[in-house]
């Protein structure tokens, strides 16, 4: 049979394995031959795997986590020959159900960044329109997810790399609730802003793989049992409450198109019965931003002084230890986590640490409590996911802050480790826009409801206009 | 207190461990300047009586038995290592 993986998504790939109507080898060369295809211009992969083992349904995972055998670069020089040992608990968890390992996606060099530009091994490029960028951290991800060169994939979020993306490439990306998935073996950027979660064509695919990597996992002590995954069905939103954040919705730079597709959903979403309401969190998207660019640095610092060319990676020689370290650092890391380690280590350095790191984490504070107030009243709270759609490559490298600035949105909730998800819900001059649902904690099953039923009313085509027959 | 001065931004890259090239130096100045000044927003706000969150999830200590446990394979660890002297990682005199 003629399988079309710009269309096919894994809920009906494993239904054909089911059947023993297609086979895990077809289905695998499939995948390989879509990739053969169109990753030559868009590098969505920064490694490919031959002969993964598993008869199930491919997945592509972002390269930030480990896969034993399987060179895992974070994107970053430092990394270009590491080949770990032992498999991150998801990957693990994937092998286990038989997901086929097609290969290791692109990634902003250590996740930091919003458009995978700071990957040291090139950018990749948007599926909709290769000159602009896919989004980030996880753009590789999400960019094969839209291509059809994987039906699903694993990204990474500390502050929207996996909500962003899936907006910017038109895909459904859930960030989940700190906590409900193991980071074990995954390369770390922030711990306690850190989340593994599912990239995918469909929430309900989103859910499907939600259910495979979450849960308690004695090796991550940050995580802890999870309720179990229901895969939405109804088509209606009745008796749920939405609320309209008016700071996330009206905030500066978000773009009219952008604006109008979000406006449209919600009207859409008041059709299918919900009950819609406006509220307010206005420190949260004000001092977000900067709270985030504080905390997730000055966790960066610390989490990165381990790639010192002692024991795995690159190493740059020099006369003692010291000179030795300083140089691989030198050679090994890009501009972006040269930054940012730079940021944090001020951030926490001495006479600073309180003006700085302690006044952020009251900020912190302050944010949770504003969701946690938003959320006596409502069920999920709406906003766009990104100010913006996919804009040029080039157009925000140079200037941090206003890279820093896509992620406006999705931040907020991050820092409170609330779990959200990103649907398609239109275009804006032909590129996708973004809706994000964000819930309380534990609350997946919520934002799979909403998102599931808004999909439905919605009829978003996921296949890129470029790629449509 | 926002700006961040030449010396400052040397400090603390030795701080970090980073070489830095004068060009960087000069460049990390500029952009860390215009960072640390976009981030100082956070002292505007009143946190008085405002505890600090350092994870967002209430919970608390995970014990677990003090078992041991199988350890990877050295020759597969060593594998990545840039240098080995047997059961160690070799590094340059400190």
């Amino acid at each position: 049979m003629t399988i079309d993986t710009l269309r096919l998504t894994a809920e009906r790939a494993h239904e054909l394995l089911s059947a023993k109507e297609l086979s895990g080898a077809e289905l695998f060369a499939a995948y390989r031959a879509a990739i053969d295809e169109r990753d030559p211009e868009l590098h969505c992969y920064l490694q490919l795997c031959d002969d993964p083992g598993g008869a199930g349904i491919p997945i592509a995972i972002k390269d930030v986590i480990g896969t034993k055998g399987v060179r895992t670069t974070a994107g970053s020089k430092i990394l270009e020959s590491y080949v770990p040992v032992y498999d991150a608990t998801v990957a693990a968890r994937c092998k286990e159900h038989g997901l086929r390992l097609l290969g290791k996606t692109n990634t902003d060099e250590f996740a930091m960044g919003s458009s995978t530009e700071n990957s040291a091994y090139g950018p990749t490029h948007n599926p909709w329109d290769p000159a602009r960028v896919p989004g980030g951290s996880g753009g590789g991800s999400a960019a094969a997810v839209a291509a059809g060169l994987a039906p699903w994939a694993l990204g990474s979020d500390t502050g929207g790399s996996i909500k962003q993306p899936s907006a910017l490439c038109g895909n459904v990306g859930l960030r989940p609730t700190y906590g409900t998935v193991s980071r074990y073996g995954v390369v770390a950027f922030a711990s306690s802003l850190d989340q593994v979660g599912p990239v995918a064509k469909t929430v309900r695919d989103c859910a499907f793989l939600y259910s495979v990597i979450s849960g308690r996992d004695e090796n991550d002590s940050t995580t802890v049992e999870v309720p179990a995954v229901e895969r939405p069905t109804a088509d209606d939103l009745k008796g749920v409450r939405i609320g309209v954040p008016r700071e996330l919705n009206e905030a500066e730079g978000i773009e009219p198109g952008v604006r109008d597709a979000v406006h449209a959903a919600i009207e859409q979403a008041a059709a299918l019965g919900a009950e819609i309401g406006e509220c307010s969190l206005p420190r949260s998207v004000e001092y977000g931003l900067p709270c985030y660019y504080l905390v997730a640095p000055a966790e960066a610092s610390s989490n990165l002084a381990r790639y010192d060319g002692a024991r795995y990676g690159l190493r740059t020689d020099g006369a003692d230890f010291r000179e030795m370290v300083m140089n691989t650092r030198h050679d090994g890391l890009g501009d972006e986590p040269k930054r940012r380690i730079m940021l944090g280590t001020y951030a926490l350095s001495s006479g600073y640490y309180e003006a700085y790191y302690g006044t952020a984490q009251k900020v912190r504070t302050v944010i949770k409590r504003e969701h946690d107030e938003a959320f006596e009243r409502f069920d999920v709270l709406v906003s766009p996911t990104s100010p913006t759609v996919a804009f040029e490559l080039g157009a925000k490298a140079d200037n941090p802050l206003a890279m820093y600035l896509s992620d406006l949105l999705t931040i907020p909730s991050c820092m409170a480790g609330l779990p959200g998800l990103s649907i398609p819900c239109g275009l804006s001059e032909g590129l996708p826009v973004g809706l994000q649902l964000v819930g309380p904690q534990f609350a997946e099953n919520t934002l799979f409801r909403v998102g599931h039923a808004l999909e439905l009313a919605l009829g978003f085509d996921f296949v890129p206009e470029r790629y449509r027959s | 207190m926002a700006g961040i001065s030449r010396d400052e931004v040397l400090h603390v890259a030795r701080l970090a461990r980073l070489e830095l090239t004068d060009d960087e130096v000069g460049k990390f100045q500029e952009q860390l300047s215009a960072i640390l000044e976009a981030v100082s927003k956070v002292s505007e706000l009143d946190l008085a009586g405002v505890p600090p969150t350092a994870h967002p999830l209430e919970i608390a200590n995970a014990w677990a038995e003090d078992e041991p446990h199988e350890c990877l394979p050295l020759d597969e660890v060593f594998a990545n290592a840039p240098d080995r002297d047997g059961d160690y990682f070799r590094v340059p005199p400190a």
